[in-house]
């Protein structure tokens, strides 16, 4: 069992503000049944001040996830949408003294509906429409852009603490690499230094790249694979598409698509910004 | 607050009996049995009367009994034994819904030693066909690795079917029966199951102590090497309370079989009826008629497992759940997955285990209970049935 606060228990068996809001004027809806959690938010803003006059929830979802929703009612009870808006799902976990870190995702689905909620009554698109940014993870239907404010908010460093507060990554794991880009991306924009996706790369003849490739590949990936039983071949580069083989184990391990986008993202990194892996069987 | 205790397929409560057996054993009776003077040879004779026990439960022969400490450990004691005395053969055969113990062995030694592992699928009801798994079973494979009663639903394999199409292409056959053993009969006598894994601590035993069956005249390699213990077979000075323990469990069990089975079973059943009659929209996950006769698995749709558990919990109600949330893996149940159990009710499944210990008025009491518990869940949640047909997409 967790350990939850005391707090969490608190609004777990005594959740405040529960059932649909009569007279709501903004709605926000996150989660779903499949993915074991989700959240109805309701509001009752008042036009001329923008002052939440009321809040309710219907939640389906764990003990943290239903003490989060009923924890969200109490905090935005009388603030105007604006200092709404300043609410992090930190906020909703400090409230109540605290969440496990495998539970935080529950206080950032609170603060999604909040989003949702507040999107709707200013009148922008539907919540299932507003989904931004690319799928990342689609076990949960995560997108890098979610991934991105989870990472900045609360200065996340690795990909389990990812999972923790967003649960992208905690499915097939296929994900994994590229929540591993996303941090460090987003480290290094927080440090100031430009992004890696804008990184100005020098242009490289089809040989200089060939070079390098192989070379990355004898020295980089070579050899872990070796250790599984495995082994890689460059094929060919067409363009920007490097073509290569899997060979012993490898071949037929159920991970090899995690073992391509692991060396997409080596190559990436230390050869060329564009390089695309492709398998060919050969 | 009183607590009642409705996850014995986790662990279950020692039995007086055996506890009063171990005692003696700690500051008492405490040589070691590989000694030569008295004091510790007399140590050895409890451990053969044990072995006897524990036999006699399962209808093997003494000399078939190996101690291990635990479920765990007999699964890979079996499992890798057959892989390094049968070099040539490169496969092995398992379902998708074993328990851990099983599951991520076959998976490491699939990714990291470069073994070909056939999962064989279940239907909704939980079940396997048997025809799938004669068609997995090659002159290549080693080992068919089948639980016999799977520990989230009860649901019973075939097992002793599936070991004669494992002995006719000359593969070994392993069953993890952890859950199985004292709860439904067992004659090993009478089939061709080469390895049983059992494991104490399910049959009211302490934790820490478990056996493997190996058959009489299988070849076999140990996994903990060391001293002359086990025949051999498993080096490292015996747990003696813990094998006494287990002994006086066995014997227990054989006593205790036919008339607790059916209390049992009675008391799971009017558990059922009880929940079924009372709850709308719930259903049972797996196969009522081949299912171990103190497993209740029952899903109610539009809410979630951990939240139940805790309001369980708050009125002394221990169960367990497949829903992500309580195991902390964001997915929920391996076997319920594989089973398809729909993802309306896969979130709210409940697993009721009972044993011996639990009495009528208990039974009682949780089906008095937990109406209330999902009605005031329900009454939260955003869905329902009405809104199930139009909120969600997703498979």
């Amino acid at each position: 069992m967790w350990e939850y606060t005391e707090k969490v228990k608190d609004h777990f068996f005594q959740p405040r503000n529960v059932g649909v809001l009569e007279g709501a004027n903004a709605v926000g809806e996150v989660g779903s049944l499949a993915c074991g959690d989700a959240l109805k938010l309701y509001l009752k803003i008042d036009p001329e001040t923008e002052k939440i006059l009321d809040a309710s929830f219907q939640t389906f979802g764990c003990g943290s996830a239903i003490a989060s929703s009923s924890a969200l009612t109490e905090i935005l009870k009388g603030k105007t949408v604006e200092d709404a808006l300043k609410i992090t799902n930190q906020d909703i976990a400090d409230y109540l003294g605290g969440l496990p870190k495998e539970k935080m995702h529950c206080s950032v689905m609170g603060r999604d509906a909040l989003h949702a909620a507040i999107g709707c009554y200013r009148g922008d698109s539907a919540p299932e429409d507003a989904i931004e940014g690319e799928l990342v993870c689609e076990c949960f239907g995560v997108t890098d852009d979610a991934i991105r404010s989870a990472v900045r908010e609360n200065n996340l460093s690795s990909v389990q603490e990812v999972t923790d507060y967003t649960k992208a990554g905690g499915g097939c794991g296929l994900c994994h690499e590229k929540i591993e880009r996303i941090i460090s991306e987003v480290q290094e924009q927080k440090r100031g230094g430009e992004s890696v996706s804008s990184r100005v790369h020098r242009p490289m003849t089809n040989i200089q790249k060939i070079s390098k490739i192989q070379d990355v590949l004898d020295k980089e990936i070579r050899p872990s694979l070796q250790q599984d039983g495995g082994d890689i071949e460059l094929i060919d580069l067409d363009g920007d598409v490097v073509k290569i083989a899997l060979r012993g184990l490898c071949s037929s391990c159920p991970s090899s698509a995690l073992t391509k986008a692991g060396i997409e993202t080596k190559l990436r990194e230390l050869v060329y910004p564009t390089l695309t892996v492709q398998e060919v069987s050969v | 607050m009183k607590t009642i205790y409705m996850d014995n397929n986790a662990t279950t409560c020692v039995a007086d009996e055996v506890f009063q057996a171990i005692i003696p054993f700690f500051k008492e009776f405490y040589g070691n049995p590989s000694s030569i003077h008295f004091f510790g040879g007399s140590v050895g004779r409890e451990i053969v009367k044990s072995r006897e026990s524990l036999a006699a439960l399962i209808g093997a022969s003494p000399q078939e009994i190996v101690f291990t400490s635990g479920g765990t450990e007999s699964d890979s004691t079996a499992i890798l034994s057959a892989l390094n005395t049968m070099p040539d053969r490169r496969e092995i055969v398992t379902t998708r819904v074993e328990h851990p113990a099983v599951l991520n062995l076959c998976k490491y030694l699939s990714r990291f030693k470069g073994y070909t592992v056939k999962w064989i699928s279940v239907d909704k009801r939980g079940m396997i066909d048997v025809e799938e798994v004669r068609k997995s079973v090659t002159e290549n494979t080693a080992i068919v690795s089948i639980m016999w009663a799977n520990n989230e639903t009860g649901v019973l394999f075939p097992v002793e079917r599936i070991a004669d199409i494992a002995a006719e292409r000359g593969a070994l056959m392993h069953t993890d029966a952890v859950q199985a053993v004292g709860k439904v009969p067992i004659n090993l006598s009478k089939n061709n199951v080469s390895f049983l894994s059992l494991s104490g601590h399910k049959l009211h035993a302490p934790k820490g102590i478990g056996a493997l069956y190996i058959r009489k005249g299988t070849r076999f390699s140990p996994f903990i090497i060391g001293g002359h213990q086990e025949f051999n077979r498993r080096g490292g000075t015996e747990n003696v309370p813990g094998i006494v323990g287990l002994g006086e469990a066995a014997k227990l069990a054989m006593k205790n079989f036919d008339e607790e089975n059916i209390r049992v079973k009675g008391m799971r059943d009017h558990l059922q009826k009880g929940l079924l009659d009372r709850v709308s929209q719930a259903r049972i996950n797996g196969c009522e008629e081949f299912r171990l006769p103190n497993t209740l698995n029952i899903g109610f749709e539009f809410v979630e497992g951990e939240a139940i558990l805790m309001r369980l919990d708050e009125k002394g109600i221990c169960a367990s759940s497949g829903s992500a949330c309580t195991s902390g893996s964001l997915e929920p149940s391996h076997v319920l997955r594989a089973m398809g159990v729909p993802f309306t009710s896969v979130h709210g499944s409940i697993r009721f285990s009972l044993s011996r210990y639990n009495t009528e008025d208990e039974v009682e009491f949780v089906i008095e209970k937990t109406p209330q518990i999902i009605e005031t869940l329900r009454a939260m949640s955003p869905f329902s049935l009405e809104t199930i047909n139009t909120a969600c997409t997703v498979q």
